[in-house]
């Protein structure tokens, strides 16, 4: 290649880049469409966290109104993030909490519930990750609105609080109710 | 009031930076000693100002002036004074705000201590800090004003402060980052200069250098508290998370270690100029792509600030034109800049170009690893999103580290042009054996188990430390006494060496620290106890504390070592009232060889509690390690040949660099 050209791919390499990041500022990481919205909840069949509990289906959690948190012990914002999904199960029990552990160990899973409080109704542990594939997961943190027909109305990626909750949660949840 | 005048500030610094990044380079294009002058009085002018604008906004948050919509949503009356005060940088207008007080600060200061800078050279270098300050400054007033108010209906009380950030941590952590990240602007000032003059020479290398090497200090302090500031904070016990906004502290950080190593080679010996010049433009890239990320909520992270678009793309455009403009002018430019010493393929030239491409190398991982679920998302539609965790990275990062440790006692004592293989072999073969056997012998009699990640570790960081001493005797061997010897070595050398066995203690500390921690969670009832190694722990019970806006559950822990009554731990758990937010609160003793941590669960049953305990050994030497290295970086620029005051006569004795060099020149090399 000619030496002078290739003193142009730095400013190439950054063109490029900048191109990405455009694109990356047209939408929002929080709120992504999911192309799982306003389609049901995918069926399942994963073991509860806990032994005694045994395995759930989609007909076990199905039929209230259910904030669906992917979340991993591992993970820095579920930790940043646990306080308010806690606050929120106290606060509103018409809401039913299901918890989705993801590739983890479900002794460390069940120690940071007992440390830091259980905030779910339901613990289920997504070994080998297929509801995730089927739900279209991208990482943990992640909400799902799921109505009492088993409908999926929205999807948050990252970690939910009090002003997320308030500006998109709480107008969808009051629609449906 | 006060906020008018804080605001009004800003515009006056606004205008004076307009007037710094126009009227120095009509001087120098039109030969006018005036106008070139001018830039020094200007630069103090917009330092004023920002300081004025920063105190302001201290003033409007002391005061609880929840009138400005920044203050109330980032204060609270109940927050004790100093953290009032931190709050000033706690959001992203207030950090943006003392950003750019920074950009001023680093202004100022080569407007004062470049004095024997030629004028036009001043001049072009304080004219592009200008346009940094505009590019920001703008930003700040039209997208990201501190000063705004909310006239209409004032809130009697603030949000307060993210109680994660009521922390000593970071009322240092952002300082020191934002000085790290702003000061790389004087590099990328200085290599903009060079291109547009076309001189490149040693006395440029020697400009750059002490400031380089200042900027590359305070990032890694930076760096190093926000990650003792997770670790202690966060309750956890964890230091590292590849989360992307560290990702983008750390790749200045890098590129910057590069660049500290290039300008030795351009200063010594008039090569890999345009390599210099291209890192030293990439190194403040990278802190600007790192502000951008960090603050259009790109990109997910615990750091990031509230999602702005339209900041975002304001953000953007200065990218375009700061980064842009420069790669391009870098692009045509750079032939002029063309170094001709010649080299061989055993020199210490070689040896640094290696530690440059390891640096690359390893920071084009990262920024791959931070930017590819954005690229995959591009390509591939937004169904198919994907995230990239530690294991990536630490496939990436910590082999290249590796070979980079291996690379630097070869490195540092080799010589200049050409060292034979066989003195190369010579020097450190003994140091080579018995590193070697100390780092499989030391861990296995200490441990009594095999692990070879352990053993490379211990290995890399005996042959730095050998390395070093043996490079000392060396230098120091035709001395007359040690001490003669020691005392004839300069400080930049000294500087190189403190820097590397600071690379040594990290290697130690992460390594160690990531084999041999123990973490226990466990439920206690008062007089309970759990025992780890030498180490009981007594849970003593818990009782109710009151802080200034918390109120806490406060653990005692009993510790005894062997038996014996050592100390105690009072981890806590706080609820903060503004927001009624939980906060748990760790007790760590730090110890030079293990850290005790302690941090409290929740309740059960009765009395009992489920307390999380870790002894990590060595911990506290990843952070040693990067106060060293920090040292080693301040050290070097304390070196006398940065104070002489006729540095401008330095121009003339470059194309004789290297081949006449003296015994003290010699030795102040790669620092």
């Amino acid at each position: 290649m000619n030496k002078r050209l290739k003193l142009f791919i730095p400013v190439a390499v950054f063109i490029t880049m900048a191109g990405f990041l455009l694109f990356g500022l047209t939408r929002d990481p929080n709120i992504v469409p999911s192309a799982m919205v306003d389609k049901p909840l995918p069926e399942f069949s994963l073991p509860g966290l806990y032994p005694e509990s045994g395995e759930f289906s989609r007909a076990d959690i199905v039929g209230d109104i259910l904030i669906v948190n992917i979340w991993g012990s591992w993970c820095l914002p579920c930790h940043i993030e646990h306080p308010f999904l806690l606050e929120m199960s106290e606060k509103d029990p018409s809401l039913t909490f299901v918890g989705i552990s993801y590739d983890d160990s479900m002794a460390e899973d069940r120690l940071f519930l007992e440390e830091r409080g259980n905030p779910f109704d339901y613990n289920v542990v997504d070994l080998g990750g297929s509801l995730r594939i089927d739900l279209g997961v991208t990482g943990a943190p992640e909400t799902f609105l799921v109505d009492a027909n088993g409908m999926i109305l929205y999807r948050h990626i990252g970690a939910i609080d009090s002003i997320t909750w308030k500006n998109t949660f709480e107008p969808l949840l009051a629609q449906i109710r | 009031m006060i906020p008018e005048l804080g605001n009004f500030s800003l515009v006056l610094a606004l205008s004076l930076a307009v007037l710094l990044s126009v009227l120095p380079m009509v001087g120098v294009y039109r030969n006018n000693q005036l106008l070139m002058t001018l830039s020094r009085p200007i630069c103090s002018g917009i330092w004023v100002f920002m300081v004025v604008s920063f105190s302001c906004l201290a003033w409007a948050f002391l005061h609880d002036d929840f009138s400005v919509a920044y203050v109330a949503r980032n204060s609270n009356t109940l927050l004790p004074w100093y953290y009032k005060f931190t709050a000033v940088w706690g959001g992203h207008e207030g950090s943006l705000l003392l950003w750019v007080l920074m950009v001023a600060s680093w202004t100022y200061a080569v407007s004062l201590f470049s004095r024997n800078l030629p004028l036009d050279i001043l001049a072009r270098v304080l004219a592009v800090m200008g346009i940094i300050s505009v590019c920001f400054l703008l930003f700040m007033l039209l997208t990201s004003n501190p000063f705004d108010r909310l006239m209409l209906n004032t809130p009697a009380e603030g949000t307060d402060l993210n109680p994660l950030l009521q922390d000593f941590g970071l009322i240092v952590h952002p300082p020191f980052l934002y000085m790290g990240y702003v000061g790389f602007s004087v590099a990328y000032a200085f290599a903009i200069t060079a291109l547009l003059t076309g001189k490149l020479d040693a006395a440029w290398a020697r400009w750059t250098r002490p400031w380089t090497n200042t900027a590359w200090a305070f990032l890694t302090i930076g760096i190093a508290l926000g990650s003792w500031w997770a670790y202690y904070e966060l309750g956890w016990g964890g230091w590292w998370f590849w989360d992307p906004v560290e990702n983008v502290a750390f790749m200045p950080w890098l590129v910057g270690t590069a660049l500290i190593h290039s300008l030795a080679v351009t200063e010594k010996r008039g090569v890999f100029k345009s390599w210099t010049v291209l890192l030293a433009i990439a190194a403040f890239s990278l802190s600007l792509l790192g502000t951008f990320i960090v603050r259009s909520g790109l990109i997910t992270s615990v750091h990031a600030f509230a999602v702005d678009p339209e900041r975002g793309l304001v953000l953007l455009a200065i990218l375009l034109l700061v980064i842009g403009a420069s790669l391009f002018l870098y692009a045509l430019r750079a032939p002029v800049v063309k170094g001709s010493a010649s080299y061989t393929a055993t020199s210490r030239e070689v040896f640094l170009l290696i530690n440059n491409i390891l640096l690359v190398v390893s920071t084009a991982g990262i920024l791959l690893g931070t930017l590819y679920p954005l690229i995959h998302e591009a390509i591939n539609g937004e169904a198919n999103m994907v995230s990239v965790g530690p294991p990536y990275f630490n496939t990436i990062f910590l082999p290249l580290m590796a070979i980079l440790a291996a690379f630097l006692t070869i490195g540092s004592i080799s010589r200049w042009k050409k060292t034979s293989l066989a003195y190369l072999k010579q020097q450190l073969m003994k140091v080579l054996v018995c590193s070697v056997v100390l780092g499989v012998l030391v861990p296995l009699v200490v441990t009594r188990e095999v692990n070879v990640a352990i053993f490379i570790a211990v290995t890399l960081a005996f042959w730095i430390v050998f390395g070093i001493v043996r490079d000392i005797q060396i230098k120091t061997a035709n001395k007359s006494s040690l001490v003669a010897g020691l005392k004839s070595l300069s400080l930049s050398y000294y500087g190189m060496q403190i820097a590397h066995l600071g690379m040594a203690v990290i290697i130690l500390g992460i390594c160690l620290t990531s084999h041999y921690s123990v973490e226990r969670d466990v439920r206690l009832a008062p007089g309970e106890q759990l025992e780890i190694g030498r180490y009981t722990f007594i849970f003593e019970g818990v009782s109710p504390v009151q802080g200034p806006n918390y109120v806490a559950d406060a653990g005692e822990i009993t510790v005894l070592k062997n038996g014996e009554s050592y100390l105690s731990l009072f981890p806590e758990k706080r609820t903060y009232r503004a927001t009624g937010s939980v906060q748990t609160e760790a007790d760590i003793n730090v110890g030079f060889f293990r850290d005790l941590f302690a941090a409290l669960g929740d309740p059960r049953g009765e009395d009992a509690w489920v307390v999380r305990v870790h002894v990590k050994p060595f911990v506290f030497w990843i952070w040693l390690g990067a106060f060293l290295m920090a040292g080693g970086g301040i050290t070097a620029i304390l070196d006398r040949r940065y104070r002489v005051k006729e540095t401008k006569n330095l121009k003339a004795e470059t194309s004789v660099q290297g081949e006449s060099k003296g015994s003290t020149d010699l030795l102040g090399e790669a620092s």
